[in-house]
């Protein structure tokens, strides 16, 4: 225990300690960079190839694109390289903006490990290493990628431990381990009976879409324009039985897509508490992932129960905690899965006895429904009046006749809404299409954002933002009744608002 | 919080008023017969140009309100849509202070104060400038003297 500082007293010098080796990414990325990358550009480098009549410049134009692909990827090996010292991880990498990134070791709180089908092959894995800080949209964090897969194993272990001697653990190529760990505890992995979720979640439309768009930019690259053209056949001949015929292969088609989906994204899924205090996700047929989060700073759990799902009675779970990125939702604990799963996986993970997402929730003001039927109805409205004024007569009736659908989202969204406190968790449920009950730990609570616009403020109601470090960095209780909501606020965290209630009641009066 | 912010409020406004306004009404002099819907446009522009600007800096300046104290930051902001933002100093990452153009002819400073969370930045506009460097090193002995990461 000779290098854990324990927290109030400064910290060592640094340059006591050697500090450990610099070390490269596997010499295999080499090989896997330009596989995983190179299947993007694959396809225009066979129609570079093959669309001519073997023109000499076509045969040059591919080669040089895969020569770059290469020599690209043998770059980036070459400049990137990381060391873990006692007190942080270091990266350093980028060609020509050189990028010098540190982590503290006591601030790591997230590993996550991706292996994309490429890395498969060749037995890498990339380590993304998430801190407190929130993630920049757009920007990846720590990431080293890619290691062996016992390299990225043994990182994960060394990175989230916190009891271990941090210099014995990181001695590199020692073969001693640390002492053999208890084993972790399986709070959940998949049943098979779960697919019927997959054809609710729309993921298969959502695949056919991403698919469509994919395709039609490489028909862009070959001068093809399939979409205008049968668009432009459309507005000739006009049919509703063409389109509904569309509507129906498309609707089948998701949910046919949407079973294979689900297990590619979640086969073997698991959910385990490890021995050193993470809770890890692993999951995945082709690319697969393991998430790691520390439990100490798992801030609270997400249900997500989009409409379809809902309606099947089922649920999905995410963590709100920090550190983790937001591509493809590394914050998943549960894929789509019966509701009462999805409550007892929320009470194991956040070791309560009774999930707090299930606790009775307080409903919200009937002006509350007023304003909700407003939001959602009043656009349509204004559009349908729009296209009465300004458009063909054909147009108008379209508007219209989403209105009913527009109101009974409307008035879901009323009946969503709620609120609730117990010891340790603030609860609040919002939205219609993909309801979502947030349990979030009182004591991550790091300040209030209390809003009131104009018609809040005259039908006495308000929107009550907790801000805190993890998730979505917000979490809101929308139109409270004021009395009730500023009570709520000043339970949740007890010493934060009481100073200003008596003052802000005083303000808001005069 | 400064009387001179409904001055900077005002200047606000009014650029950004201006800024609509005069290339509108460049074109509708040199276009030879202009249509009437710009010529609505021109004085819709201009009216609620001229309303917005004469009221909002005041109405803003009766809403805006802070306060800091040994615990909390606290700020009360807006106008027709208003909003409470409150950080626990044991919380707060960074203390910033800017000075935009305006800010700087009147003296004034804005100090936003910022939380691990990205959603709560606490921004106290308006500040004279001597306030604004008084607060930032009050603020920053609170902060310091209390330990934890602030997550």
């Amino acid at each position: 225990m000779t290098a854990e500082v324990p927290s109030g007293l400064p910290a060592a010098p640094e340059f006591t300690e050697p500090l450990q080796e610099w070390h490269r990414l596997h010499v295999r990325m080499l090989v896997v960079r330009p596989l995983n990358e190179g299947i993007a550009m694959l396809v225009p480098i066979l129609v570079l190839l093959f669309t001519g009549n073997g023109e000499k410049w076509r045969l040059i134009a591919s080669g040089a694109t895969v020569a770059a692909i290469l020599a690209f990827s043998y770059l980036i090996w070459r400049t990137t390289k990381y060391r873990i010292t006692d007190e942080q991880v270091e990266l350093h990498t980028g060609l020509l903006t050189r990028k010098q990134l540190a982590v503290p070791r006591d601030r790591i709180r997230t590993v996550d490990l991706t292996s994309k089908p490429g890395h498969r092959i060749f037995g890498l894995s990339a380590v993304r290493i998430g801190t407190g800080q929130q993630d920049v949209p757009g920007t990846d964090g720590l990431t080293l990628d890619a290691v062996t897969q016992q390299e990225a194993e043994r990182l994960r272990l060394l990175l989230l431990q916190k009891g271990v001697t941090p210099r014995a653990a990181a001695a590199e190529g020692s073969p001693e381990q640390p002492a053999p760990l208890p084993e972790s505890e399986v709070i959940s992995q998949l049943d098979l009976k779960w697919l019927k979720y997959a054809p609710l979640s729309l993921s298969g439309l959502v695949a056919i879409g991403a698919l469509f768009g994919v395709l039609s930019n490489y028909a862009d690259d070959l001068g093809l324009h399939p979409v205008q053209d049968l668009w432009e056949w459309l507005f000739e001949n006009p049919s509703l039985a063409l389109f509904a015929g569309f509507l129906v292969v498309l609707a089948v088609a998701g949910l046919i897509l949407s079973v294979p989906l689900y297990v590619l994204q979640f086969w073997n899924y698991r959910l385990t508490r490890e021995p050193d205090g993470t809770v890890r996700v692993q999951r995945g047929l082709l690319t697969t992932r393991s998430v790691s989060v520390e439990e100490q700073r798992l801030r609270g759990v997400d249900v997500q129960e989009p409409l379809l799902v809902r309606a099947g009675k089922g649920a999905k779970l995410a963590a709100v905690t920090t550190g983790l990125g937001s591509k493809g939702e590394s914050n998943l604990l549960l894929p789509p899965a019966p509701l009462s799963v999805a409550h007892q996986v929320s009470r194991d993970v956040l070791k309560v006895g009774n999930d707090p997402t299930t606790l009775r929730l307080r409903k919200h003001p009937f002006a509350a429904l007023r304003r909700s039927m407003v939001r959602h109805t009043l656009p349509w409205i204004v559009i349908a009046v729009g296209l009465a004024l300004f458009a063909p007569s054909w147009a108008w009736p379209i508007p219209v006749a989403v209105l009913p659908f527009a109101a009974l989202v409307g008035w879901d969204n009323y009946r969503s809404l709620g609120n609730a406190l117990d010891e340790r968790y603030l609860v609040t449920r919002n939205n219609s299409l993909v309801r979502s009950t947030v349990a979030l730990q009182r004591t991550g609570i790091i300040g209030w954002r209390i809003q009131r616009s104009f018609f809040q403020r005259r039908s006495g109601l308000m929107t009550i933002g907790a801000t805190t470090a993890a998730g979505a960095g917000i979490y809101h209780v929308t139109d409270v009744g004021e009395s009730h909501g500023l009570a709520l606020a000043d339970e949740a965290v007890p010493e934060l608002l009481r100073p200003f209630l008596i003052d802000t009641g005083k303000s808001t009066e005069d | 919080m400064s009387p001179k912010s409904v001055l900077l409020w005002t200047m606000q406004a009014a650029t950004f008023w201006l800024v609509l306004f005069v290339p509108q009404l460049v074109v509708f002099l040199l276009v030879s017969r202009p249509p009437t819907w710009e010529l609505a446009l021109l004085i819709a522009t201009g009216v609620v140009g001229v309303l917005h600007t004469a009221i909002e800096p005041s109405w803003r300046y009766r809403v805006h309100r802070w306060e800091t104290t040994p615990d909390a930051v606290y700020t009360l902001s807006g106008w027709l849509n208003q909003e409470w933002r409150v950080a626990p100093v044991s919380r707060i990452q960074t203390i910033d202070t800017k000075r935009g153009p305006f800010q700087q002819m009147l003296g004034l400073s804005t100090v936003t104060v910022t939380t691990a969370s990205a959603a709560g930045p606490v921004e106290i506009e308006g500040l004279a400038h001597e306030v604004a460097q008084r607060l930032v090193v009050e603020l920053t002995n609170t902060t310091q003297a209390t330990p934890g990461d602030a997550t």
